[in-house]
């Protein structure tokens, strides 16, 4: 009642209102407010990315530093937003792999095997056994190639240059994997709801093979050049250490967390395509630093070429994809045939299947850590809602925790042990 | 005293020929570093890459000059020219070969050579360190910052380790030092003292693993992010024939300068300069960089007081013996 009983105001500023804002404007020029611990003129504010070589993509990191110690840091994230989640529901349930796919770039498997073990939970599907080990396999191999982009870029930003060379020449090995059995290297979008795109070539399980037998050499050959390589030791030990408590509150999963000592792994907690089947170990760290992060990493590419072994030798030969017609394409040479065939066909290509109303969660392991899906149906062709949980946006939220007090070198070691990818931060 | 047109036509010479090396030892630094790491290197431009040089010099010279709008005009140009001067000043007191009658290999042969050699080189701080500033930036700030700590912390270490040789050569001028290895290279008998000023020459001239001034993953180009075109070539050609200077300081104080058998003195000379250049790049390959604080204590706490015992223990023994 108070503010109708006021009278009109006049538009030109009274002369007690021009003081008003006088002050207000002298409010607004004055200084901040100085710090406690140190005034602010001593500190440096420093712009991080997002295009500095060392923020592995495009994350931006609002510095102050005093000296070279970083006193605090803002990470800022945003800048590879690709509005992927929102255009999967545009697209029929097998087409949204392909968008999904590109999220996490360096493991788009994983993306693919959270993505469809979610959709066929929602159907009820049960692949059939081939399918479910290639799955095992590639996943794998994924992590290996996930973890040597790792290893080169974190060698590089620390200034171990070949490494580098070394880790993309291991890498292009397992890609050349991937193409062979998808004809993709980068976003295969090779498992399908139900199963996969098409079977693997005979001669990929003796390239696999292959692959495997030079593989413990050649990480043989990177222990070699940092396990106990002073530099690389004192670049890495006692830099971003995380307490258990710490992970756990921060919401990170994956390698960083257990370099911090808590034994979680998808893999293990919740098990999918038959992982319980499968001996590995899971790696632990003891102190949650950088060096932890690498040892842990490498200790799982170890362990995932030993999973690559075991389920190499229960592959064997049979379908690939669910013979359920209204999911899985009918095989080419029947179109010509059959009619029935023919119409399956085009019926799943434009229209699509149904997907019974109900929502689900899936996560798995990617190499990066729990990456969860929550997809939503609502009985339609179309995903209703596919709500993402990457790793690396909970892993990005611990570089003010890891990197606070410790200098501006180490910031680029914390940022690399914490390997983020940013399709997948933003998505 | 030589005829003035001698010194000359040898300063122009000199300079051309640092040129060419320095355009050549880019070449195969690009070059040994692909092999290291399992690639080609530059092979596109003439046989084995050998134009690459000229190719880069002129995508350099036809590069547009930025000067970034707060930075001091002057200092901003005078900078790279400061540090490219000093680079090769420094060549002017170092003998290739020995002195045939009256006709000299140098082109300065002053008494205190080495001294004159130490003082030129140290100047070569001021051009980072006013290039750094001059571009107003926080990174070239702090990479500055870095450098001109880096260089004087050095700087100590590595004088104090090279005493040991002219104690034992009796002589700072740079070809009595070399006439006294004519025997035994110095590197035999000062073994602690060559490694000191191998890892001081290193650290000196910016090179992996002690790349901090421009460690590309934390400081972007660290002093010279602004620079572009012709004046970043400058501090290019700076760091490269600085390199080539500390190596041949390293042959002709340690290695035995030009003394070796059969084959004539000059090429000795160039082979232990390549040599040493090659162990330059291969540490490159290998090694990771240094923290910029672990730098700093490595050279004050282990560096100085090894090169200060090296020296007693040196002083000690030639007294005694």
């Amino acid at each position: 009642m108070a503010m109708m009983a006021r009278e009109p105001e006049p538009l030109a500023p009274s002369p007690a209102e021009g003081t008003a804002r006088q002050e207000v404007e002298a409010l607004a020029l004055a200084p901040l407010p100085k710090d406690q611990e140190a005034p602010l003129e001593e500190r440096l504010t420093l712009s991080i990315g997002p295009h500095h070589p060392s923020t592995h993509g495009v994350l931006r990191v609002v510095v102050e530093l005093e000296g070279e110690t970083v006193v605090k840091a803002t990470p800022e994230i945003g800048f590879l937003h690709t509005g992927i989640e929102k255009n999967a529901e545009y697209l029929l349930w097998q087409q949204a792999i392909t968008v999904l796919d590109r999220m996490d770039y360096l493991s788009p498997l994983s993306n693919n095997l959270g993505y469809v073990l979610a959709v066929e939970k929602l159907l009820g599907l049960e692949v059939p056994e081939r399918a479910r080990v290639v799955r095992v396999i590639l996943a794998e191999l994924q992590r290996i190639a996930s973890h040597l982009v790792w290893l080169g870029t974190t060698a590089l930003d620390l200034g171990a240059q070949s490494v580098y060379f070394y880790a993309f020449e291991l890498r292009e090995g397992i890609l050349d994997l991937f193409e062979e059995a998808s004809g993709a290297r980068m976003n295969p979008s090779y498992f399908r709801v139900g199963g996969l795109a098409q079977d693997l070539p005979e001669d990929w399980e003796a390239m696999a093979r292959a692959f495997l037998a030079k593989f413990p050499k050649r990480m043989a050959e990177f222990r070699a050049l940092l396990d106990r390589n002073p530099i690389w030791i004192d670049r890495t030990k006692g830099i971003g250490v995380l307490t258990a408590q710490q992970a756990i509150a921060l919401g990170l999963t994956g390698p960083l967390l257990r370099a911090s000592g808590v034994n979680y792994d998808v893999r293990r907690a919740f098990p999918y395509c038959g992982y319980e089947r499968y001996e590995f170990e899971v790696p632990l760290g003891t102190q949650g630093d950088a060096y932890d992060r690498y040892l842990v990493r490498m200790r799982e590419m170890e362990e995932s070429a030993r999973i690559v072994e075991q389920a190499l030798a229960e592959l064997e030969p049979g379908p690939v994809m669910v013979d359920d017609r209204k999911i899985a394409l009918p095989p080419k040479e029947e179109l010509k045939v059959s009619m029935e065939a023919l119409i399956h066909h085009f019926k799943l290509v434009a229209h699509g299947f149904e997907v019974p109303a109900g929502a689900v969660y899936q996560a798995i392991e990617s190499p990066r850590g729990e990456i969860g899906f929550y997809v939503v149906s609502s009985g339609g062709t179309r995903p209703w809602r596919v709500r993402v949980r990457p790793p690396s946006f909970y892993n990005v939220q611990a570089i003010p925790a890891m990197a606070e007090g410790h200098l501006v070198a180490d910031l680029v070691a914390i940022l690399a042990t914490i390997d983020p990818v940013f399709g997948e931060v933003d998505r | 005293m030589e005829a003035w047109w001698l010194l000359l036509v040898k300063s122009v010479g000199l300079v051309l020929l640092l040129f060419l090396i320095f355009a050549y030892l880019m070449l195969f630094e690009r070059k040994f570093l692909g092999f290291f790491q399992l690639r080609h290197g530059p092979n596109r431009t003439g046989p084995w890459g050998l134009l690459q040089p000229f190719a880069d010099a002129v995508k350099l010279v036809f590069k547009e000059d930025i000067i970034p709008a707060s930075a001091d005009r002057l200092i901003y140009r005078l900078a790279p020219m400061i540090s490219l001067f000093v680079a090769l000043a420094a060549y002017v007191v170092i003998p290739v070969a020995p002195s045939s009658g009256s006709f000299r290999w140098g082109i300065a042969d002053p008494n205190a050579g080495l001294l004159l050699l130490l003082a030129i080189l140290s100047l070569g701080v001021y051009g980072i360190a006013l290039g750094g500033w001059a571009s107003q930036g926080k990174y070239t700030l702090l990479g500055a910052l870095r450098s001109t700590a880096q260089a004087i912390s050095y700087e100590l270490a590595m004088a104090m380790s090279l005493v040991g040789v002219l104690i034992l050569a009796g002589s700072v001028r740079l070809d009595d030092i070399v006439a006294a290895q004519a025997r035994v290279p110095f590197i035999v008998l000062q073994p602690v003292g060559a490694l000191i000023f191998l890892i001081c020459i290193v650290a000196e001239t910016n090179r992996a693993p002690f790349d901090l001034p421009e460690g590309e993953t934390e400081l972007v180009g660290g002093y010279h992010t602004e620079y572009s075109g012709l004046r970043f070539a400058m501090y290019y050609m700076a760091e490269y024939i600085n390199m080539i200077v500390m190596a041949s300081l390293l042959t002709h104080l340690y290695l035995g300068g030009w003394h070796g058998p059969l084959l004539p003195p000059v090429v000795w000379f160039a082979l232990k300069v390549a040599a040493v250049l090659f162990l330059f790049i291969w540490l490159r390959a290998t090694l990771p960089r240094f923290r910029y604080d672990r730098l700093m204590s490595f050279g004050w706490k282990v560096l100085l007081p090894l090169a200060a015992l090296n020296l007693l223990v040196t002083a000690a023994v030639v007294v005694l013996a």
